[in-house]
C-alpha cells in the first residue's frame, strides 16, 4: 500500500516551472528512485514534501492524510525524515547532541541523553549505521557524518526517508555500505526516496524510478526492466554518449612537481607529472589538498617546499597572470564563485584573463568594448553558449553555460597545459559529454591536461593516468588501464593497493 | 514572505525607483511636521523657496553641494571595490592642510597654474591620509573601516593642534585659524555677490572623468571586478593589492579635493570647522547615487537642497532644522527599499 502520494504538485518560481503536475506514490519497503538532471526538479520536489516550500497546486498524503503544507514539524510528525544534499550537523556538538537537537521537550530541565544514546545505539545496531555517539562531528569523516544524518532523520521514528544526492560525497566503499543500511531500511518496512543523477547507482539500489524532466515525470519504470540506456535516454530527453580518450603517444613533459609541499601538510611532497598528449587524473575524496594542487597551478599558492616546473622551466615566481602567460588554461572547481563574475556581462568575463591587451584594451588601459563584444560573440558561436548575447548577466546563465564560457575563455588561447578540476560536476549529461569533448579535442592538439575529479567514471573514460589523492599525499601515478574502480576506491579511502605497484 | 530577483528591471523602474523613494521619505517626514502643529504643505513649501526660490538660495545650495560632490564621489569610487572607507572626513581635512600649506606663501603663481596646484596638492593630502589605512590593510588585513574612521579623529586632533600652533595666523589675535589662502589661489566667484565658486566646476567635471575610468578604462574595470567578486579576479589574474592602493588613493585624492574646494573657494582659509561633517555626508550621497558617478551629482544636489531649505525653513515656520536630518536619514533608507522593490518581487507564499 502506499505511504505517501504526491498528488498533482506545481510549484513556480518567477516564470520557472520548477514542478509540473507531479503524480508520484511511494509504497511500503520500497526503494523509489528520483531521476533527473540537475535543474529537473528534484530537490524542489522534495522541499515541498519535507516543508521546506510550498506547493502552488497540489497536495501529499501520508497514509491517506494530508500533510500540511510548508511545515517541516508537521512531516516530522508524520514520519517522514529528510538527509539533506549539504549536511546540516553542528560540527561542534556530539553525535548524539546533533541527533536529539530541537527533538527534545522545551519544558525539561536537562537533557536526557541515556534514553538518546541508547535509542541511537540500537539503530546503530539494527541499520549498520557504526558511529560512536560521544564523538564530535568535527572528528569524523564525511561518509560517518552521513551516517549521522541518516540516524538524525530517522531518529523520531521516521517511516519514510528521503535522501538527497547522498553518494555525492562518498568514496564507492562508503556509498556500497550506504545502500547496504538502505536495503535493511526497507526490509524493515520502512520506504526510502533517493534522489540522484547516477544511473549505475540506481540501477544497483532501487526497486523503481521515476524520471523528471524538466519538472515534469517522464516516466516510471521497474528497476528490473530498466538499464543504463533506457533511464539516460528519458532522463535526458535524447540518447548522449560521453566520449571516450583514445591511445595516443604522449608528448614532452609540460608540467612536473618536484617534492612540491605546501603548508602544514596541505601537501607533503607531491611529485606529479603531466606530458603533452597525455591527461592525469588526479582522484580523491573532496578536501584531501585537491584545492591546494591547483591553487598551485593556477598560480594562486607558492609551494613551501620543493619546486614546479612548466614546460621544462621553472619559472621564479607563479602568478595567475605568469601561468596564463605561459600557456596554462585554468577551470576551476567552482565555476560560479571563483571562474566568473556573476554581476558582470558575458564578455568582461570572456576578457577578465586578458584585459590589459588587445582586443580587450588599447594601450593596455582604455578597454576596446567593441573588440571584446566581437570576441565575445565569436567565442559564444564556437563554444555553443546559450546566452542573449555579449551584453548577458553572467550570473543569470545556466551552469552548464557558465562552464562554456570558462572553456572557451581558457581553451580558446590553445594553452599547453590544462588544468581541469572538477569540470563536470553538477552540469547535466549533454553538458558533460561536451566539457569531455572539449578536452579530449585539446588533449589530440597537443595540450596535456590534469583532471581532478571525484568521479571515478569521468577518470576511467578520459585519463590516460591516474593517481590518487589522500591526506595531502599524492600516488604514484599508474596507468588507467592497469587499475579498477575499486581498487581507485581503496586508494581513496586511505589504504594502499595490495597489488605490485606499476612505476611511472 | 520571499523576495524573488525579477529578470530583468527596465530602465524606467531603476530611474523611478529613488525618486519614489525620496517621495515615499517626504510623506513619512510629513506626521512629524503635523506633530509640531504646523502645515505640511508650508513647511515643504518654505522648504522648496529656501533651496531654490531665489538666485541666492540657488547659488548656496550649489556652493553647499560642491563638497558633497567630491567626498560623495570619494565614497562611491571606493565603494565600489568593497573598500568601506569612512575617513572621506579627515581626507578633506588632509586636502585643505595640503592646499593651505601650499597656498599661503609657499609659492606665488598666476591664478591659471596656482589654482590647479592647490587641487594637485589637495588631491595628494587626501591620498597620503589613505596610505595608513591601505597598508594595514594589504600586509595586515585590518579592517579599513576601523582605520580608516578612526584616523578621521586623529587627523582633526592634528589640524586642531597645527591651528593652535605652527599654521597659527599671527595677525588675527588668538583665533585658531590659518593664514588666508594667496589671492592667486582664491577660487574666482562664478555668480556675483555669491558664494558660488569655481570649486563646482571642478566637482562636476571629477564626476564626468571618475566616470569615464570607470566604464572605459582597464583601471575602471578591475575596480568593479574586485568589488563583485574578489575571489574571482584574482583567479583571473587582476592585482587585488594594487586594484586596493588605486581605488584608495583615488578616492582619498577625491574627498581631499573636497578639502581645496572648502579651503580656497568657500571660506578661504583653514579652521577647524571648515567641514560640517561633508566626509560622512558623502556616504549618504554616494548610497543615494547607487554608486554611480553622475548619480552622485543629483544626490549630492538634493542633500545640499534639505540642508540649505530646512535652515530656512526653521525660520519661516516653527520647525527646528534636524527635520534636514531626519529627512536625508529617512529618504537614505526609502530610497533602498524602492531600489529592492524595484529588484526584486515579494511573494506571500
Amino acid at each position: 500500500m502506499a505511504v505517501l502520494e504526491i498528488v498533482g504538485v506545481t510549484k513556480r518560481f518567477g516564470s520557472l516551472l520548477a514542478n509540473d503536475g507531479i503524480t508520484l506514490s511511494l509504497d511500503e519497503g520500497e526503494i523509489l528512485a528520483l531521476l533527473g538532471e540537475n535543474g529537473a526538479g528534484k530537490t524542489t520536489l522534495m522541499n515541498i514534501l519535507f516543508g521546506h516550500y510550498t506547493a502552488d497546486q497540489g497536495h501529499i498524503l501520508v497514509r491517506g492524510q494530508i500533510l500540511a503544507p510548508g511545515s517541516p514539524d508537521a512531516a516530522i510528525a508524520a514520519g517522514i525524515g529528510m538527509v539533506h544534499q549539504h549536511f546540516t550537523l553542528a560540527d561542534n556538538l556530539s553525535v548524539l547532541e546533533n541527533v536529539i537537537l530541537g527533538r527534545e521537550s522545551l519544558w525539561s530541565w536537562r537533557q536526557d541523553k541515556t534514553r538518546g544514546r541508547d535509542h541511537i545505539l540500537k539503530m546503530a545496531r539494527d541499520f549498520g549505521l557504526e558511529v560512536d555517539p560521544d564523538a564530535l562531528i568535527s572528528q569524523l569523516s564525511i561518509g560517518e557524518r552521513q551516517r549521522v544524518e541518516i540516524l538524525k532523520a530517522l531518529y523520531g521514528d521516521a517511516r519514510v526517508l528521503i535522501l538527497d544526492e547522498p553518494t555525492a560525497v562518498l568514496t564507492p566503499q562508503e556509498t556500497a555500505s550506504l545502500f547496504e543500511t538502505l536495503r535493511r531500511l526497507v526490509a524493515q518496512g520502512r520506504s526510502v526516496v533517493i534522489i540522484s543523477h547516477k544511473l549505475h547507482e540506481i540501477l544497483s539500489v532501487s526497486d523503481r524510478v521515476a524520471v523528471l524532466r524538466r519538472g515534469a515525470i517522464v516516466g516510471t519504470v521497474m528497476t528490473a526492466d530498466a538499464d543504463r540506456d533506457s533511464l539516460a535516454e528519458l532522463m535526458v530527453g535524447r540518447s548522449v554518449v560521453r566520449p571516450k580518450a583514445e591511445p595516443m603517444e604522449p608528448g614532452d613533459e609540460v608540467l612536473r612537481f618536484h617534492a612540491v609541499s605546501l603548508g602544514e601538510a596541505k601537501l607533503d611532497a607531491v611529485d606529479l607529472s603531466v606530458r603533452a598528449h597525455q591527461i592525469v587524473g588526479i582522484a580523491g575524496v573532496a578536501g584531501n589538498g585537491q584545492a591546494d594542487l591547483a591553487n598551485l597551478i593556477s598560480g594562486l599558492a607558492r609551494p613551501s617546499a620543493g619546486h614546479i616546473e612548466l614546460f621544462g622551466e621553472t619559472p621564479a615566481r607563479l602568478t595567475p597572470q605568469s601561468v596564463i602567460a605561459a600557456g596554462v588554461g585554468r577551470i576551476p572547481e567552482d565555476r560560479n564563485a571563483v571562474g566568473v563574475i556573476g554581476a558582470m556581462t558575458v564578455w568582461e568575463n570572456l576578457s577578465a584573463e586578458d584585459i590589459r591587451k588587445p582586443p580587450a584594451s588599447r594601450y593596455g588601459f582604455f578597454l576596446d568594448a567593441p573588440a571584446a563584444r566581437r570576441r565575445a560573440a565569436a567565442l559564444i558561436e564556437a563554444y555553443d553558449v546559450r546566452c542573449k548575447g555579449p551584453d548577458a548577466e553572467t550570473g543569470l546563465l545556466s551552469g552548464g553555460n557558465i562552464q562554456k564560457l570558462i572553456l572557451a575563455r581558457a581553451l580558446s588561447r590553445e594553452p599547453k597545459l590544462i588544468l581541469a578540476n572538477q569540470p563536470a560536476r553538477g552540469l547535466d549529461e549533454g553538458a558533460i559529454a561536451y566539457v569531455h569533448e572539449r578536452l579530449l579535442a585539446a588533449r589530440a592538439r597537443g595540450a596535456g591536461i590534469l583532471l581532478i575529479t571525484e568521479d571515478l567514471d569521468e577518470i576511467m573514460a578520459l585519463a590516460d593516468r591516474v593517481a590518487v589523492i589522500y591526506r595531502g599525499r599524492l600516488s604514484e601515478s599508474h596507468a588507467v588501464s592497469e587499475v579498477t574502480v575499486p581498487e581507485l576506491g581503496l586508494m581513496m579511502a586511505g589504504q594502499q593497493s595490495e597489488r605490485p605497484r606499476h612505476a611511472v | 514572505m520571499r523576495f524573488e530577483p525579477r529578470e530583468r528591471v527596465s530602465v524606467l523602474a531603476a530611474t523611478v525607483a529613488p525618486v519614489a523613494g525620496v517621495a515615499a521619505a517626504l510623506l513619512l517626514c510629513s506626521v512629524l511636521i503635523l506633530w509640531t502643529g504646523e502645515s505640511v504643505v508650508e513647511a515643504y513649501w518654505l522648504l522648496l523657496k529656501g533651496a531654490f526660490g531665489t538666485k541666492f538660495a540657488i547659488t548656496e545650495t550649489l556652493s553647499r553641494a560642491t563638497p558633497l560632490i567630491l567626498t560623495g564621489l570619494a565614497a562611491a569610487v571606493a565603494f565600489r571595490a568593497k573598500f568601506w572607507n569612512i575617513g572621506a572626513e579627515g581626507q578633506l581635512y588632509c586636502g585643505a592642510l595640503a592646499a593651505t600649506w601650499v597656498g599661503t606663501g609657499l609659492l606665488t603663481l598666476p591664478p591659471v597654474l596656482m589654482i590647479p596646484l592647490l587641487f594637485l596638492a589637495g588631491a595628494l593630502g587626501g591620498g597620503a591620509a589613505m596610505l595608513v589605512p591601505v597598508v594595514l590593510k594589504n600586509r595586515l588585513r585590518v579592517d579599513e573601516v576601523v582605520t580608516t574612521l578612526l584616523l578621521n579623529f586623529v587627523i582633526l586632533l592634528f589640524v586642531s593642534y597645527l591651528l593652535e600652533g605652527p599654521l597659527k595666523d599671527p595677525m588675527l589675535m588668538g583665533w585658531p585659524q590659518a593664514a588666508p589662502i594667496i589671492d592667486e589661489g582664491v577660487l574666482p566667484r562664478l555668480v556675483e555677490r555669491s558664494r558660488l565658486h569655481l570649486g563646482l566646476v571642478v566637482a562636476v567635471a571629477a564626476a564626468l572623468l571618475v566616470w569615464l575610468v570607470m566604464t572605459f578604462t582597464v583601471w575602471g574595470y578591475e575596480i568593479r571586478a574586485v568589488g563583485h567578486n574578489a575571489v574571482a579576479a584574482a583567479f583571473s589574474g587582476i592585482n587585488i593589492n594594487r586594484t586596493i592602493i588605486r581605488t584608495a588613493l583615488f578616492s582619498g585624492g577625491l574627498a581631499g579635493m573636497a578639502g581645496v574646494t572648502e579651503v580656497a573657494g568657500l571660506k578661504g582659509y583653514l579652521t577647524l570647522d571648515l567641514s560640517p561633517g561633508f566626509g560622512y555626508a558623502g556616504i549618504a550621497v554616494a548610497m543615494l547615487a547607487q554608486l554611480h558617478p553622475i548619480g552622485v551629482l543629483a544626490s549630492a544636489l538634493f542633500l545640499s537642497a534639505i540642508y540649505v531649505g530646512a535652515d530656512s525653513m526653521s525660520r519661516g515656520v516653527n520647525i527646528p532644522t534636524y527635520i534636514a536630518d531626519v529627512l536625508v536619514a529617512t529618504s537614505m533608507l526609502a530610497v533602498v527599499l524602492s531600489i529592492m522593490l524595484a529588484r526584486y518581487r515579494i511573494r506571500f507564499n
